[in-house]
Parts: structure tokens; C-alpha cells; sequence
């Protein structure tokens, strides 16, 4: 099937299989209810190949965990359909179940098998976080889940629609299924907008290329990310490299998990072995098999950006995840945290990778997602659940000192604005700022991490919920550079501020109105060793109040002060 | 009042005149050279040769790029701000966005650094209700702080100050009553619109720019003064209208699109009355193509923008998407041996290689000159006397066709491959976005170097015709004059529909219409008609984003009867049914915000008086090798402004003028229609 295409065509094909990702993106993102789709992004669009799920194409906004996530997906439903033998034209497969899909139990994906004159051509797919999909916790982040079905309902692959038919049973039980029915709703008919738009926008291009020069061109695009990987992996030296990172806690029992990773390249390839890694925990850090090997993606496309965002880029990568470890956690061991321990897994492959070629890889970022849930009754009865995650600074890096209040490096989700929470919630931030002395020394230093100070306004009170990292072990510098700072989260009560026994993650924290909690994220690690930072880029953050005159002495010794301002 | 209308449009390398005489309706057009830093010298130089007398002159509209190039260079003033206690990182914290997706990279700094980000005690809860009244010495002591610091200008920055303006505006009156100049801005009434960071950061560019641009303005409106002129003087801003001048050094922000939008004003105008509606402009300068989209007539229009990472500025505008694939812009192979164009840019100076100014990398321009589309011996704008085409073709064979195996033309031509299949892809982009299929516009290059890619951007995106305005290089100047006077608003109302105080909303709405009004009456110039607009921002409950709902409301003597309830879900249902083509049974609606927009429509002048009178058949003025797909052909090429109404000359053609070189390629076919456009279609007997 892989005949040639000459390069203009692909290009232009490329740009077209692209826009049509982003476009269904897009009419999720307008349309979609909750606004960890609508405003955080927390979604992904994408095309997949027919016989074996890996991703052909994904859109420019979704979330980069998707990328890899969702082939594994697709598989499923590939494996489940050729089982029941039964895969018709305007099939819709829904599901949630994240050992099978990777992810968490939040994460809804639809999957359509994409028919072009009565042939299968490929598979389009729809993933989106909502935003409560039962369980014990609004909004899904249980620190104390044993197992998933205290995270979540969960639902194997199903058809949601047969042939063009939607069944009305499976949309009753899920809205039964979920605090935020309306919500639920909304979200589910982007996503059957979004796939809709993706098969008419399909048949435009196959009517107009045909499917032989369509898929000449996936085929085109799959092995030049192939090549470009081998060439970049050729460009670096060969050798191994080991890291070593922590979790906290599962929230469960109070004992650090480790995350260990070698990165070994040979020639044009590249293996990752995450032999020493922490075994299946009790508590919801553990996360499934695709999710691990999703995660090696996402990596390894920080460390490479200019690579296309397609399943060609992982055919040189050989990923090995010990069995039995929480890297590789079986039904039904509860995965709800697993964007913590994704982000570590990040961290360490960075760690080592800087060990191989410094300039390519930044320091660690803050590490954690710090989903925090604020809920509570209305004077009417009425519940309401905020919930969102934060941010922290970026590492630094060959060329610039980490970026200030950044989002996490598995995500392009941005933040609500704060009037917009307080307008739907009765909350008020005392402090939304940035953390000074928080990003890591270094030539180039980490950016800081930021300080949300929350007040309940409403008069019965409320309850909190965190699900945080990086409250005992700080997010690593690179190539000599110093730590960031550490996650800490507090909380008043009548007598005075504390903090949760499990540091970073706690359930069912009681709030009168007028209380508040207070989340200080980390800073990003530092690049380089903190002498040769520039005298004048120190003073410049100490005049900024963003070092203090203390902790610049003792980082970087006295010669800032001799610079003129 | 009569006389005579000018635009003056400066952009990065031009400073483009169009002078309109009102009198008989006849045009003249003129271009100098933009100087810089002040641009003031090309604009007076440019209009001094256009004009003997200024007192001839009732109307001088100005389209400007000192406010994006303010912005993109950050060489605005020295600005303070003045906000919450808690929440002096807003601007710099952005909304927790990154500058790229993959590779973790790169920092921020926002234009007021930290240490002039001052904090006070006050605070407004969403409701509006005051929680803490602001210490008004507080800010005295903040603000005298700032001016010990140096600080030209300040901006006042509350949390909720638009659901509740009384702590910011208390605060901004203390400051202004001893702030040393007019350089202060407040959040309300910059944007009274919900979300921090978006206001926030709109105020303070607001306020970053009022000294360098406000003093640019008053230096342009002094030399006109002295120079006679006792008109108008107005400022285009970047929804495509046009504010007088110290509406323009009050809010100096709504000009960072300022000469790019009046450049789709005017395109939209000679397109509608050439009798395409539908039409997807496409605007060639050195660095960038931009494109923007109009349909039925109508600019579309974006509620915000980022002018770089991390600087938002949200006031409407007309919605240009920007490329770097200009006619500087640099050609490269990658280490993968793909051949890439940009981002980076020779701009105009040094400029492409065959300028001879020092750049010695490949542009787009110099594959033109190589391939013979371009005239070396007549460069466009006059600064130079002959292009270095040897020059250019070393370039070529260095940085492109070595690496690639290829000889000079068919690296040449592989450069413009890949630039027109980049700027193709823009267009396609803008209008598959909003649910358009391209194949239904018209393409109109303009700018320079558009119209010599008008026939590769019909071949990629299956456009049927392109349509190169007369003057394609002075078209954003004929949009200074064309653009009518206008003045956007909103204020956030934030209920639901159930809960809507029909009172309140009347009064925001008179209040705009009024402000609006007088606004036009302050103006000297003539209008045809006024026309006020209001728009809902609305949703369901529960959801964040919102749809426009347009309402239908009559004007009487100046006021405004207001739309009840009934009326807003009645507009609301229409709306949302055609965007996502049904309603939620149990959804309860909700208003965020209301918009409104007053315009006086600006007489409009008769584009055929444009249009060529000579009837003569011209002949080509010479022939000239040319370079198509593989081959030399030998082209005629014409004095575009000589040819007559309805000529037709076949491709392979070249039509020169002052500006801007027409490029017709082989199968294609050039008219000249009644207002003087050539009108690019395939040619007849061919597909």
C-alpha cells in the first residue's frame, strides 16, 4: 500500500488531516459544559489506523498524555469488536475504564470506526475529562481510594450507538451515575458533535484524494517520524543512564515510593527500563500499562519538539515496565492519581537524559497537579464542587531561567481566571501570587511556583479534598542545578493553620465560612551550577522580591551586590 | 465642509498616502519611506507630497503601527500598577499558559516588573458587594512611590471592579487629582468585563503605551496645525473603525491592529463593490502574511488577541491571522533535509539578498528575482537602483540548492512551493474555522508581494479567482479613508435570564448609546448614517462559553427601548439553535455580558472614478524570460495602470506598477474590470 507521494502533497495533506483534528477539537471545547474541557482543554481528537489503534493524527490544543494514550484506546475497541464480530458503519463505542484505556476513571473516550464507501478507512476518537463520574469524591481525585470502584463508575468499552443509533439506556444510566447530570450531558453531545464533524470532514478529503493517496500519506507520515527519532537518538551518544525520583505516599500509608528509570541509547535506538520502580501500591498512584508507555511519549517529545505528534516517533523506543509494579496495575487497583505519577516518571527520564546531553533536556517542573476540591450546600440545598488544579514554576534550561507559574508538562491546560470562580463559587482568593524563593538555583534558576490562599464565603461551610506531590521530595535541577521548593498546603481551623498528616494529599477537611486553605506549589529545579549565574540576574530577582537578600547570599554568595541597579 | 479626505498608512518599510478629493471624487495614491523611530517624518514628508496646502485638507485619518511595534519591542514607558492586596503577580502569572506546547522552554516577563506592581488594601466580591473599602492613602502612598521610581504612567487594577467600579474608581481619582500627567488608566473603564488577567492585562498595556503613542499623536496633530489644517484628525483602530484623536491617546491599546484592519476595511469595500462578497484577503508584507476573512460583506471580528506570549489584549478586533511567510522571510534545510521558510526574517533591512544591504540568506523575494518575476532593474519603492540578482542566486545555490542537490531554479521554485503551500494552508485555516468553504471566496492579494502568488494560492486551496485591487500597495490608506467611526462597549452583567433586571440592562444600554452619540456629534466630519448594535454574551448554566446573541432594538429620538426578558430568551434560542442546532429542555440561561457599538457611517466614494480612462489597446512595454515549473518562457510584460477597461491578456504575463508586480501564471488569464482590479481567472479554454 505504500506508494510514493511527492512531498508537496503530503505537506498539504498533513496540514489538512491536522486542521481536521483541530477542528474537532475545537467544536468540543465551544460546546462542552465543564469547564476542565472548555477552558482547561482537558480533551483530545484524533485519527487512528484501522488495524492497530496507533495514532495518525491528533490535534494541536488536546492534552499531550493523549497522544500516546488513546491508540491503547482504540485498540480496545479493535479487540472488542473483533471478539463480538459485529462492527457496522455509525458504530459508537463509549467507555471510562482506565486499565483498559490508560488515564483515569474521569476521562470519557468515544470511538468511532470511520467507514468511506462501506470500507473501514480508520478509527476517530473523542476523549474529555468530566467533571464528575460518580464515586466517593466529587470530582474524582480520592486520595483514599483502595480500589476503583471508590474512584468511580466504571464503564467497559459498550456501543452507544449501532448503526447510527443511539441507545437511550446507556445515556440514562450514565447520567444517573454522576453528580453533574447536566454537565455530563453537555459534554457528551460535544463529543458526538465533534465526531460528527470528523467524518464529514473525512469524506471531504476522500472524496476529493482518494483513500490510496490518503493513506500513502499516513504512511508517509508514520515513517518520517520514524526516521526523524532514529536521526535525533543517532545524534546522541551512546551509553546508560540511570535516575531516581519519589512519590510522597499512595495516601494510604506514609512511606515514599520509588521511580526509577535507565535510559540506554544504542545507535538509532533508545530503551527506557523502569526496573527498581515501587510495586502496585494501596492507595490511587498506581497507573496502567498504556498510560506508562503514553508517558515515555511524552517525554521523549519535550526532549525532541520539533517531532511529529504520531506513533512513528515510539517505533525506535522499547519501553519496559516491570510487572507488578504501580506502573503497570491490574483491574481493579485504583488509578485516579495517576497524573502525579506520570509527572515523576517525566522527571526521572529528564533527569537521566540531561545526564546524556544536558542542553536537550530542562530541569524538572513542579511535579504535581494539586487537584483541589472545594464543595460544599448553598443556603438553598443547591451542592456545589470547585475544583481545579494549580500551578508551579518550570525548570530552567540551556536557554532561559524557568517560566513563572506554568502549567504541567502533561497538559496545555490553562487556568480558570480567579473572578470567574468567585463569580460561580462562594469563595474568595486572599492571595493569588507568585512564591518567592521557590525556583531552584542555578546558572539558569527554576520559575517560582505561586501561593492560592482560599476563603470559604458561603455560611454552612464547606469540605476540601487535595490530591498534591512533591510535598517531601523537591523537583530536581539539571546539569549541576539546585532543587525547587516544596508543595506545602495548609488549612485553618479554630485553632490555627495546619497541615494534613499525609502532607500532600487529604480528604473531607471541614471549612467554616470564613476559613481558608492555602497551597504554596513548588518551583521548578535549576539548570546549571549557581556560580555561574549572572551577578545582575540575581539582583535583579532580589530586587524584585522574587529572592530574598538571605537566601541569595547563601545560593550565590555576596557578588550580586556589588551590581548597580 | 468639503475638500479633501487623506489616509496615511505607515507600516514597517512604507508610508502609504491616499488622497481622496470630495469634490469631484478623483484619488491620487503616493508611498515614501517609513522613518524611524519617529514616525512622524515619512507621515509629514508623505502628505507634503501628496498636499501643497493643509488648510485644503478636512480629514486626515492615521492607520499606525507605533502601538504593535511598541508592544513587540517593548518600548513602551516606564508604567506602575496599583492593585488588591494578594494579587500584584496577575499580569505575570498569566492564566498558567506556557509559550510552547512541546520543550518545557522559555520565560516571561510582563511589561510592569514586579517591583512596580504595588498592592493596597481593598477588596470587591464577585457580587459587587465591598468587603473592604480601599485605603485611599494607601494608594497615595503607592502612587507617589511609583512616580519616585520614575513611572510615566500608572493603571489601576481591582479584583470584581466590573461587577462593582466604586473602590478602583475612588482610587483612580485620588491618583489623577495629582498624578502629573493624563497617563492613568483603571480596569473599568478600560474593560468593565469579567476576568482578572485579561483586564488586567489590557489596562496595563493600555497604560504602557499612553506616553509614547499619545506623544506621537500630539506631535503629528501639532505639525498639521502649524501646517495649516483646522480638520479632522482620527486614528483607525483595530475593529476596522475609526475614534478621533484624543480618543486615541486615551485608549491607546485599541490601535495594535490598527493599519492591518483598515487594510481589510478597504479590501472588503473593493471587493463587495466588484461584485464579490465573499472574498479572503491576504496581506503580503516583509515578515508576515496575514489573512483575514469576509463574508457577505462583513469583516469578522475576534474579541481578543495575543500580541506576543503573555500579552493579551482583549478589545474587538478584526480578526488577521498572521504567518511568518513574508517576502523577507528566510529560507533554510533542516538537519532532516526538509526545507523550511521563516520564522526568521530579513524584514526590509538589510532586507533579501539581491537588496545588497548585507543579508547573505535566500528570502522569498530573491527566489521571485531569480526566477524572473520580479523587474531588478526597477525595484519596487525607489531606494535602490538595481537588484543584485548573482547575489541573490548564490544565496540560492548555498543555502538551498546544494544541500537539496538542486540547481538555482529548481531550489527557487521549491522555496515558493513551500511558501505558497504555508500561506495556502493559512487561508484554508481561516475559513474551515469558522464552517467556510474556501472554494466559495474570492483571494485578494495585497500588500507588495502579494498579487505575485495570487495564482499558486488559486492552484493550492481550488480558489476559482483572485482580484488584485488597483492599488494594492496603498490599500490599508485607502482604508484610513474609507472606515466609518466607531466605538465598541461592554459591561459584564453576569444573571440568569429569570433573575435579569430588565431596568438595569435598559440603562446600560442607554448609557453606551449616549456615550456613543456623543462621541459622533464631537466629530467633525459628515455621516451618511448612525447605527447603535447591542449583543448578549450568553450561555446555559453550567456552561462556559458563550454565543453571541445579536437583539433587535428600536431607537427612538436617541433612546433606547429595552428588550424584556421574553424578548432576550426569544434572541437567545435563535442563536444558540444555529450554532449548535438545538436547545437543553431543562438548560437555565444565563447573560454574561453586554456589547454594544455605535458607528457613524462615513460616505463612501466611487471606486470606478479609479478606474483607468485610456481605451487604446496598450502592447507589452517588453518581454522577458520567466521561470514556470521547469522551464524559461518568454513573458510580456505590461504597464499594469495604462491597460483599458475590459482588456484580457493571457499568461504567461507579467503587470508592473510603482508597487506591486501582477503575476499571471501559464492557463491563467488577467481582466481589468470596471473600477481598474485585474481579475485572475483560467483562462478561457482552459481548466
Amino acid at each position: 500500500m505504500s506508494r510514493d507521494i511527492d512531498p508537496i502533497t503530503l505537506a498539504v495533506l498533513a496540514g489538512r488531516m491536522e486542521q481536521i483534528a483541530d477542528e474537532m477539537d475545537a467544536t468540543l471545547f465551544r460546546a462542552a459544559f465543564n469547564p476542565i474541557i472548555a477552558e482547561a482543554h482537558d480533551a483530545s481528537h484524533g485519527l487512528y489506523h484501522a488495524a492497530s489503534g496507533d495514532t495518525l493524527v491528533q490535534g494541536k490544543s488536546g492534552l499531550p498524555i493523549f497522544v500516546g494514550v488513546m491508540s491503547f484506546a482504540v485498540k480496545a475497541v479493535i479487540d472488542k469488536a473483533a471478539a463480538d464480530g459485529d462492527l457496522a458503519d455509525g458504530d459508537i463505542y463509549i467507555f471510562n475504564d482506565a486499565h483498559i484505556g490508560g488515564t483515569h476513571l474521569s476521562d470519557m473516550r468515544l470511538v468511532r470506526p470511520y467507514f468511506y464507501k462501506g470500507e473501514l478507512f480508520c478509527y476517530l476518537a473523542s476523549v474529555g475529562h468530566w467533571h464528575d463520574v460518580g464515586g466517593a469524591v466529587p470530582g474524582n481525585y480520592n486520595p483514599a481510594a483502595t480500589d476503583a470502584f471508590q474512584e468511580a463508575f466504571v464503564l467497559p468499552p459498550v456501543k452507544l450507538a449501532r448503526a447510527g443509533q443511539i441507545s437511550q439506556d446507556i445515556i440514562d444510566i450514565l447520567l444517573r451515575n454522576t453528580r453533574l447530570p447536566q454537565s455530563a450531558e453537555g459534554d457528551l453531545n460535544g463529543q458526538l458533535g465533534a465526531l460528527d464533524l470528523g467524518v464529514k470532514r473525512m469524506d471531504e478529503l476522500l472524496s476529493e484524494y482518494g483513500t490510496d493517496t490518503v493513506s500513502a500519506a499516513l504512511d508517509a507520515m508514520g515513517n518520517r517520524a520514524e526516521a526523524l527519532m532514529r536521526a535525533e537518538l543517532t545524534a546522541l551518544p551512546d551509553g546508560r543512564w540511570s535516575a531516581e525520583d519519589f512519590l510522597d505516599n499512595d495516601g494510604i500509608s506514609d512511606a515514599a515510593l520509588p521511580i526509577c528509570v535507565s535510559l540506554e541509547i544504542k545507535g538509532d535506538r533508545m530503551v527506557l527500563d523502569f526496573e527498581g520502580t515501587a510495586p502496585r501500591c494501596a492507595g490511587p498512584v498506581n497507573i496502567a500499562l498504556p498510560t506508562a508507555v503514553a508517558t515515555a511519549y511524552v517525554a521523549i517529545k519535550h526532549i525532541f519538539p520539533s517531532l511529529p505528534a504520531n506513533a512513528g516517533v515510539m517505533r525506535p523506543v522499547d519501553v519496559k515496565v516491570p510487572e507488578g509494579s504501580l506502573l503497570s496495575a491490574e483491574f481493579p487497583a485504583p488509578v485516579g492519581g495517576y497524573t502525579e505519577t506520570i509527572l515523576r516518571m517525566i522527571d526521572v527520564i529528564f533527569s537521566a537524559a540531561s545526564q546524556a546531553a544536558p542542553e536537550r533536556v530542562v530541569a524538572n517542573a513542579y511535579g504535581t497537579i494539586n487537584a483541589l476540591s472545594i464543595a460544599g450546600k448553598r443556603a438553598n440545598g443547591a451542592p456545589w464542587v470547585m475544583f481545579s488544579f494549580y500551578g508551579g514554576g518550570h525548570g530552567g534550561s540551556v536557554e532561559s531561567d524557568g517560566l513563572n507559574h506554568g502549567n504541567a508538562p502533561i497538559s496545555t491546560a490553562t487556568i480558570p481566571p480567579m473572578e470567574i470562580l468567585e463569580a460561580a463559587y462562594p469563595v474568595m482568593f486572599r492571595q493569588w501570587a507568585l512564591r518567592p524563593d521557590s525556583g531552584g538555583a542555578g546558572a539558569h534558576r527554576g520559575g517560582m511556583g505561586a501561593v492560592y490562599e482560599i476563603e470559604v464565603l458561603e455560611e454552612n461551610g464547606a469540605e476540601a479534598f487535595l490530591f498534591g506531590e512533591r510535598g517531601r521530595f523537591a523537583p530536581q535541577g539539571v546539569a549541576g542545578g539546585g532543587t525547587g521548593a516544596m508543595n506545602v498546603f495548609s488549612y485553618e481551623q479554630d485553632n490555627g493553620w495546619l497541615n494534613p498528616p499525609l502532607i500532600s494529599k487529604m480528604r473531607g477537611i471541614k471549612l467554616r465560612q470564613g476559613q481558608a486553605v492555602r497551597l504554596e506549589t513548588p518551583g521548578g529545579g535549576g539548570y546549571g551550577v549557581a556560580s555561574d549565574r549572572d551577578p545582575a540576574a540575581i539582583a535583579r530577582d532580589v530586587a524584585r522580591g522574587l529572592v530574598s537578600p538571605d537566601r541569595a547570599d547563601t545560593l550565590y554568595g555576596p557578588a550580586w551586590q556589588e551590581v548597580d541597579q | 465642509m468639503s475638500g479633501r479626505m487623506i489616509g496615511v498608512d505607515v507600516g514597517g518599510t512604507f508610508t502609504d498616502i491616499f488622497v481622496l478629493n470630495e469634490d469631484d471624487g478623483t484619488a491620487s495614491v503616493g508611498k515614501v519611506p517609513t522613518t524611524r523611530p519617529d514616525q512622524s517624518g515619512g507621515f509629514l514628508a508623505g502628505m507634503a507630497a501628496q498636499v501643497d496646502d493643509l488648510s485644503q485638507l478636512s480629514v486626515v485619518v492615521h492607520g499606525t503601527t507605533a502601538g504593535t511595534n511598541a508592544l513587540l519591542e517593548r518600548k513602551g514607558a516606564k508604567a506602575g500598577v496599583i492593585t488588591t492586596q494578594g494579587l500584584r503577580d496577575v499580569l505575570e502569572m498569566r492564566r498558567r499558559d506556557r509559550p510552547r506546547t512541546w520543550g518545557l522552554r522559555g520565560d516571561f516577563e510582563p511589561v510592569v516588573p514586579r517591583e512596580l506592581r504595588l498592592e493596597v488594601p481593598e477588596r470587591t466580591l464577585a457580587d459587587g458587594s465591598i468587603r473592604t473599602a480601599v485605603d485611599l492613602q494607601a494608594v497615595r502612598d503607592a502612587a507617589h512611590a511609583l512616580l519616585e521610581q520614575g513611572c510615566e504612567a500608572v493603571s489601576i487594577l481591582f479584583a470584581n471592579a466590573y461587577a462593582n467600579p466604586e473602590n478602583e474608581a475612588a482610587a483612580v481619582e485620588t491618583v489623577r487629582a495629582f498624578w502629573p500627567n493624563p497617563h492613568v488608566s483603571a480596569s473599568h473603564e478600560i474593560l468593565p468585563e469579567i476576568r482578572e488577567f485579561e483586564r488586567f492585562s489590557t489596562t496595563a498595556l493600555n497604560a504602557y503605551l499612553q506616553p509614547e503613542i499619545s506623544g506621537y499623536l500630539d506631535r503629528l496633530q501639532a505639525a498639521l496645525q502649524s501646517g495649516g489644517f483646522d480638520g479632522e484628525f482620527m486614528i483607525v483602530q483595530s475593529n476596522g473603525g475609526v475614534m478621533a484623536v484624543d480618543t486615541a491617546c486615551r485608549f491607546p491599546v485599541r490601535t495594535a491592529l490598527s493599519g492591518p484592519a483598515a487594510g481589510v476595511i478597504a479590501a472588503g469595500y473593493i471587493a463587495q463593490t466588484a461584485g464579490f462578497p465573499d472574498v479572503i484577503t491576504g496581506d503580503m508584507g516583509g515578515t508576515s502574511f496575514d489573512v483575514s476573512l469576509i463574508s457577505g460583506g462583513k469583516t469578522v471580528l475576534s474579541p481578543e488577541t495575543s500580541i506576543d506570549f503573555g500579552m493579551v489584549v482583549r478589545t474587538p478586533m478584526i480578526e488577521i491571522t498572521t504567518i511568518g511567510a513574508g517576502g523577507g522571510s528566510i529560507s533554510w534545510v533542516d538537519k532532516g533535509g526538509l526545507l523550511n521558510i521563516g520564522p526568521e526574517s530579513a524584514g526590509s533591512d538589510p532586507g533579501p539578498v539581491a537588496y545588497g544591504l548585507g543579508n547573505d540568506r535566500p528570502t522569498v523575494t530573491d527566489a521571485n528575482v531569480v526566477l524572473g518575476r520580479i523587474d531588478p532593474d526597477s525595484p519596487i519603492g525607489g531606494k535602490l537602483k538595481r537588484l543584485d540578482v548573482e547575489a541573490a542566486r548564490i544565496a540560492i545555490d548555498t543555502h538551498v540548492g546544494q544541500p537539496l542537490d538542486l540547481d538555482t531554479e529548481q531550489a527557487a521554485e521549491a522555496i515558493l512551493r513551500v511558501a505558497n503551500s504555508r500561506m495556502a494552508g493559512a487561508i484554508r485555516l481561516v475559513s474551515i474555522e469558522r464552517g467556510f468553504d474556501p472554494k466559495q471566496f474570492a483571494f485578494m492579494p495585497f500588500g507588495g508581494g502579494g498579487a505575485l502568488h495570487a495564482g499558486a494560492m488559486m492552484a493550492e486551496v481550488g480558489i476559482a479567482r483572485a482580484i488584485v485591487p488597483r492599488y494594492p500597495g496603498v490599500t490599508s490608506a485607502m482604508g484610513c479613508v474609507i472606515a466609518d467611526m466607531r466605538q465598541d462597549f461592554v459591561q459584564t452583567i453576569n444573571t440568569l435570564v429569570d433573575h435579569l433586571d430588565e431596568a438595569a440592562l435598559a440603562r446600560f444600554m442607554q448609557d453606551h448609546t449616549d456615550t456613543g452619540m456623543e462621541m459622533l456629534d464631537a466629530a467633525r466630519t459628515r455621516f451618511q448614517a448612525r447605527e447603535v448594535t447591542f449583543e448578549l454574551d450568553m450561555a446555559y448554566v453550567g456552561q462556559t462559553h458563550t454565543v453571541p446573541v445579536p437583539l433587535t432594538v428600536s431607537l427612538t429620538e436617541g433612546k433606547v427601548q429595552a428588550p424584556t426578558r421574553a424578548d432576550v430568551i426569544a434572541a437567545f434560542d435563535t442563536a444558540y439553535h444555529g450554532i449548535y442546532g438545538r436547545l437543553l429542555d431543562k438548560g437555565m440561561r444565563r447573560i454574561l455580558n453586554l456589547r454594544s457599538a455605535v458607528t457613524g457611517k462615513r460616505p463612501k466614494f466611487d471606486l470606478s472614478t479609479l478606474a483607468p480612462s485610456g481605451t487604446v489597446r496598450i502592447a507589452p512595454k517588453n518581454v522577458r524570460p520567466v521561470h514556470f515549473g521547469s522551464e524559461w518562457r518568454d513573458t510580456a510584460i505590461y504597464d499594469r495602470l495604462s491597460l483599458p477597461v475590459g482588456t484580457v491578456i493571457k499568461g504567461p504575463a507579467i503587470l508592473e506598477q510603482l508597487d506591486t508586480t501582477v503575476l499571471i501564471e501559464p492557463g491563467l488569464s488577467g481582466r481589468v474590470d470596471a473600477y481598474g482590479n485585474t481579475i485572475i481567472e483560467p483562462a478561457e479554454g482552459e481548466v
